[in-house]
């Protein structure tokens, strides 16, 4: 309305910039392409796995004075082993409850009678008796394969970052949702939470709080709060304008507003914050097995690193199972908290909940007293079958899918992922750098350009700049090939309903799954190798790309699609005219997420063959000479991931200026 | 309440009573340093669309003053993005207004403080809504008793006051059931109860009726009309529509671009439009509807007979048509005794078959 001169000045520059940018781009590419054929091989600043830098030697001192001054520095004293007292007695409280014997007692204090019927009668109160069910065929299924007190484990450490998650982002959620101030104040620091590649935290919060539960759970609470703030500022600041002014003309002080209109009208997407925080909490969890958290995860690590995929298959269907159930009963209860439970009579329902309470207490007073309610009992061969039947499936994919299998290792290896890699990680570091720089200006701004140049700067100071440029390769690939994922089906999805309808349930169960489970088919199918981290990042990366792409499409309105089919579109028009076009926002944030989320996993993938940082990130875990160099490969990661988040928005601002230039 | 002020004839109001709410030269600016604009007699000069380009502001609200008198409706109409609406959350401070003042009962309301208003809002005022603002997970008693239990009346009180007003507006049945099982206008029923329910001086009503379907709006409008009868409030009135105004407004204020263009009754402003504005916008108005006597009558002529019915100047037009036409003689218009005027049958025929005359 009121752009007549801003709308007007970009109009009058766009055609100009159109014909430069794309022509300077293709310069410079061809530029690099020639002095990389001349330089190839010169100052790549490789690094050999056991070679430390000066960095690394003093990362390793600091770790080793933070570690000598853990009990006298005061900062530790009264700070950082405060917090992690607590976290430990919080984490060793749950799990003597009903992971580990705890109190003098040979058992946990509940056992598994117990916990079932608890956690059955939990999912009907809050939910429905179908989740009830549900749960307690889950965690009945825990016993059934042997993986009792692994899931107990890793359900302690999920129950405690989540309390700690909520008892303080719930607050915070509330304040960023009525609080315009804290809200920009705090919606910087979320977005870096979660931009930052998540596995990368787990290094530093080590040298701080050691490896152990606790490290775990401060980690895992880094991890899902985030959600629970974000989720809660959303539904208070999405509650509807009219009832809150109505509250506020009948002379509501602002507790009132609060408590009478905003929290209430607001409470299903809080419990939806609440449902996210828990998936958050339990895919962190079973990745803190990284700094030896207990539970499933630690299982699953532990049998990727010997290759024994039955095994680790067991332990992934635990972990699957506890997703479902988790995601499942949080679900009921915010359709609960919505609808009311849809109860004929609440009188039933009262004596039901007392009846039922009074079984879950009797069956815990049992596992509390007696053996056979408390271990589960032995003989359960599930686990076995499952793990057996796992490895043959594995062999037999190994011998009889080796063909397919190796034609798409070997396509996109060779076709994409050794060019790349030569490209990137050969030329020398001066015109790498030089070329990004340039190309963050080119397609993004001076800003960008800026921030680019000052990664790489650091890149090459962390002494990782080759391994970087072979993840960057790594990285670029996999985002090349979920962004051709998105595009294709988030447009069949777009377009079709009934796609939609098919391929959407399975993409919500792929987003609950916590990362660490896809690893596990796909050492199977791919045995390690880079190109088997490049399939975990996108297998873990494509479903949000895909739901973007989707509802891009889908919400482009209906009339325009309409007038391009009365115009005489084919369908291919339609789509390349009408739809990819208009959808442009949704195929940046696609690529941009798709670009976060495949380099959240490289730290996974250094456990199935990614080498480069991911692979020096695990080392750096185990040993302890190596803990500097696996540390700034953790800060590589991140500085990675801040340039390219930073080069991607930069693009996406700059081809959405003209339209948006003038809603100020 | 008082009832003498509810059985006064519609469209005459005592000019000599102390009015309930007073606005004096009103402002409310959007934008950076707004409050500059209505101090400054070169900026408030501007129009809104130089004053976007100059100071980057909105004036939404441009020196507006008006009285509101004791039980009267008191109509603000205008276009979208006229300012009504802004104008009607500044008069209870929803909108913080930049300038000006709003007196209610001798109190200045800006001057107020955020104790004072909050009791203004609980005891004085209430307000029914465009999109009727309910809570959506209370029933329609706990709805109807919001304001009260925000005011901190017990459950027992809450429930009775809204069970009175519940059967006041017609809703007696429906008092368990949840606002989503409504009908808009039953909905809207709701808003009208709560807004009643604190027993408030004033009312306002912001477009209460624009988002029903026109039958439902027809009934509403005469539930405001009956309600006003039955207990007399003062209420403030916000329209687009002007077959809505003209039907429930004593008084109607004609708002445009923030600025009042007209103020007074229905047929003032039909028979008198201030300007071309004004008279573009009343032109499809039936006339006959609207206009009394008054507005039609011309001076007798020796010529006429002067024994005819007689009528006052206040009746309306429609209503005198039959008395008109069914005389041999000009009907005269009498007030007090005194001889105003005459109508004959070519004043009312002019009038029926729409023709300009009479302005």
């Amino acid at each position: 309305m009121a752009t007549t001169t801003m709308t007007g000045s970009s109009t009058r520059t766009t055609p100009r910039r159109r014909i430069t940018k794309p022509l300077a781009v293709v310069g410079l590419l061809a530029l690099w392409l020639v002095a990389w054929t001349l330089l190839r091989g010169q100052d790549m600043l490789e690094l050999p796995r056991a070679t430390l830098t000066d960095l690394h030697h003093w990362l390793n001192d600091v770790n080793d004075s933070v570690g000598a001054s853990r009990n006298s520095n005061p900062l530790f004293l009264y700070f950082f082993n405060e917090i992690r007292a607590v976290m430990d007695a919080l984490v060793t409280f749950v799990q003597g409850l009903i992971a580990q014997p705890a109190y003098g007692r040979p058992v946990p204090v509940l056992g598994w009678l117990g916990v079932v019927a608890l956690v059955s009668y939990a999912s009907w109160a809050f939910g429905n008796w179908r989740v009830a069910l549900l749960a307690a065929g889950g965690f009945t299924l825990f016993g059934l394969q042997g993986l009792w007190q692994e899931s107990m484990d890793t359900l302690a450490l999920t129950l405690v970052a989540v309390f700690v998650s909520l008892l303080f982002g719930i607050p915070l959620g509330i304040l960023a949702g009525v609080s315009d101030r804290f809200h920009r104040l705090i919606t910087p620091v979320l977005d870096l939470m979660q931009t930052m590649p998540t596995f990368v935290y787990l290094a530093p919060l080590t040298l701080v709080f050691l490896i152990g539960p606790a490290s775990a759970t401060i980690a895992t609470l880094i991890y899902a709060m985030p959600p629970a703030i974000r989720i809660t500022a959303h539904g208070i600041r999405s509650v509807p304008a009219p009832p809150v002014e109505a509250t506020d003309s009948f002379g509501a002080t602002r507790r009132q507003r609060l408590t009478k209109a905003l929290l209430p009208l607001s409470k299903r997407t809080i419990v939806l914050g609440v449902n996210q925080t828990i998936m958050a909490a339990l895919a962190m969890v079973t990745v803190a097995a990284l700094i030896d958290a207990p539970g499933l995860g630690k299982t699953v690590i532990k049998a990727l690193q010997t290759t024994d995929v039955g095994t680790a298959f067991n332990a992934g269907v635990a972990i699957v199972v506890m997703a479902i159930v988790l995601d499942r009963v949080t679900t009921a209860a915010s359709i609960r908290a919505e609808q009311g439970g849809g109860e004929a009579n609440p009188r039933i329902r009262r004596l039901l909940l007392a009846g039922f309470g009074l079984v879950a207490a009797v069956c815990s007073y049992l596992s509390y007293t007696y053996l056979w309610a408390s271990e589960f009992p032995e003989g359960g061969q599930l686990g076995e079958y499952l793990s057996q039947g796992a490895t043959t499936v594995t062999t037999w994919a190994q011998h009889n899918l080796a063909d397919l299998t190796a034609a798409v290792k070997d396509g996109v290896t060779i076709a994409l992922l050794n060019p790349l890699e030569a490209l990137l990680a050969e030329s020398p570091w001066w015109l790498m750098g030089a070329v990004i720089v340039l190309l963050a200006a080119l397609i993004g701004n001076l800003r960008a350009a800026a921030v680019a140049a000052v990664c790489v700067g650091l890149l090459v100071g962390s002494g990782l700049w080759n391994a970087s440029m072979v993840t960057l390769a790594m990285t670029l690939v996999a985002t090349l090939l979920v962004v051709t994922l998105g595009v294709v089906i988030g447009v069949w999805m777009g377009r079709s309903s009934r796609a939609d309808r098919v391929i959407r349930p399975v993409l919500d169960a792929g987003q609950t799954m916590p990362a660490f489970v896809y690893l596990i088919p796909v050492v199977a199918l791919f045995s390690v190798s880079r190109f088997s981290a490049i399939v975990a990042g996108v297998v873990y990366a494509a479903p949000v790309a895909i739901k973007l792409v989707a509802d891009g499409v889908r919400a482009i309105p209906e009339s325009t699609v309409e007038a391009a089919t009365a115009a005489g579109s084919n369908t291919w028009q339609t789509i390349t005219k009408v739809q990819l076009p208009m959808a442009r926002q949704s195929l940046l944030l696609a690529t941009n997420q798709g670009l976060i989320y495949v380099l959240s996993m490289v730290v996974i993938g250094g456990l199935v063959g990614a080498g480069a940082l991911g692979y020096e990130v695990v080392a750096g875990f185990s040993q302890g000479q190596l803990y500097g160099k696996g540390l700034a490969a953790g800060v590589a990661i991140v500085v990675l991931g801040i340039m390219l988040d930073r080069i991607a928005r930069a693009a996406a601002q700059r081809s959405d200026r003209a339209p948006s230039a003038n809603q100020t | 309440m008082s009832t003498d002020t509810a059985v006064q004839p519609r469209g005459q109001v005592n000019d000599h009573q102390t009015p309930v709410i007073s606005v004096r030269n009103l402002w409310k600016v959007f934008g950076p340093n707004a409050e500059r604009v209505p101090g400054s007699a070169e900026l408030a000069a501007l129009s809104r669309r130089e004053l976007r380009e100059r100071a980057r502001c909105t004036a939404a609200v441009r020196e507006v003053s008006f009285d509101v008198a004791p039980g009267e409706v008191f109509v603000v109409m205008g276009l979208s993005g006229s300012g009504k609406s802004t104008l009607v959350r500044c008069l209870t401070r929803l909108i913080e207004p930049t300038a000006g003042e709003v007196v209610f009962e001798g109190e200045d309301i800006l001057r107020a403080d955020k104790k004072r208003l909050r009791e203004l809002r609980r005891r004085k005022f209430s307000m029914v809504f465009q999109h009727f603002g309910l809570l959506p997970y209370r029933t329609v008693v706990d709805n109807v008793g919001y304001g009260l239990e925000i005011r901190g009346a017990g459950r027992a009180e809450r429930i009775r006051r809204a069970n009175e007003v519940i059967e006041l507006v017609g809703l007696d049945g429906y008092e368990n059931a949840y606002p989503d099982q409504l009908s808009g206008g039953m909905q809207q029923r709701v808003g009208l109860a709560r807004a009643l329910a604190g027993d408030p001086d004033v009312l306002f009503f912001d477009e209460p009726f624009s988002a029903l379907d026109p039958l439902i709006r027809r009934d509403m409008q005469n539930e405001v009309i009956r309600l006003h009868r039955q207990v007399g409030k003062t209420m403030v009135f916000i329209t687009h529509d002007l077959s809505e105004a003209l039907k429930l407004g004593d008084r109607i204020l004609l708002m445009r671009d923030g600025n009042v263009v007209q103020a007074g009754t229905g047929d003032e402003l039909v028979g008198a439009p201030a300007d071309d504005y004004v008279r573009d916008f009343v032109q499809d108005v039936p006339r006959a509807d609207v206009l009394t006597l008054r507005w039609i009558m011309r001076p007798a002529r020796d010529s006429d007979q002067l024994d005819g019915p007689e009528l006052g100047p206040g009746v309306i037009v429609r209503d005198a048509v039959r008395t008109v036409l069914a005389a041999d003689r000009p009907v005269r218009v009498v007030e007090n005794g005194e001889l105003l005027g005459v109508v004959g049958h070519a004043e009312v025929l002019d009038i029926v078959a729409g023709n300009q005359a009479g302005a």
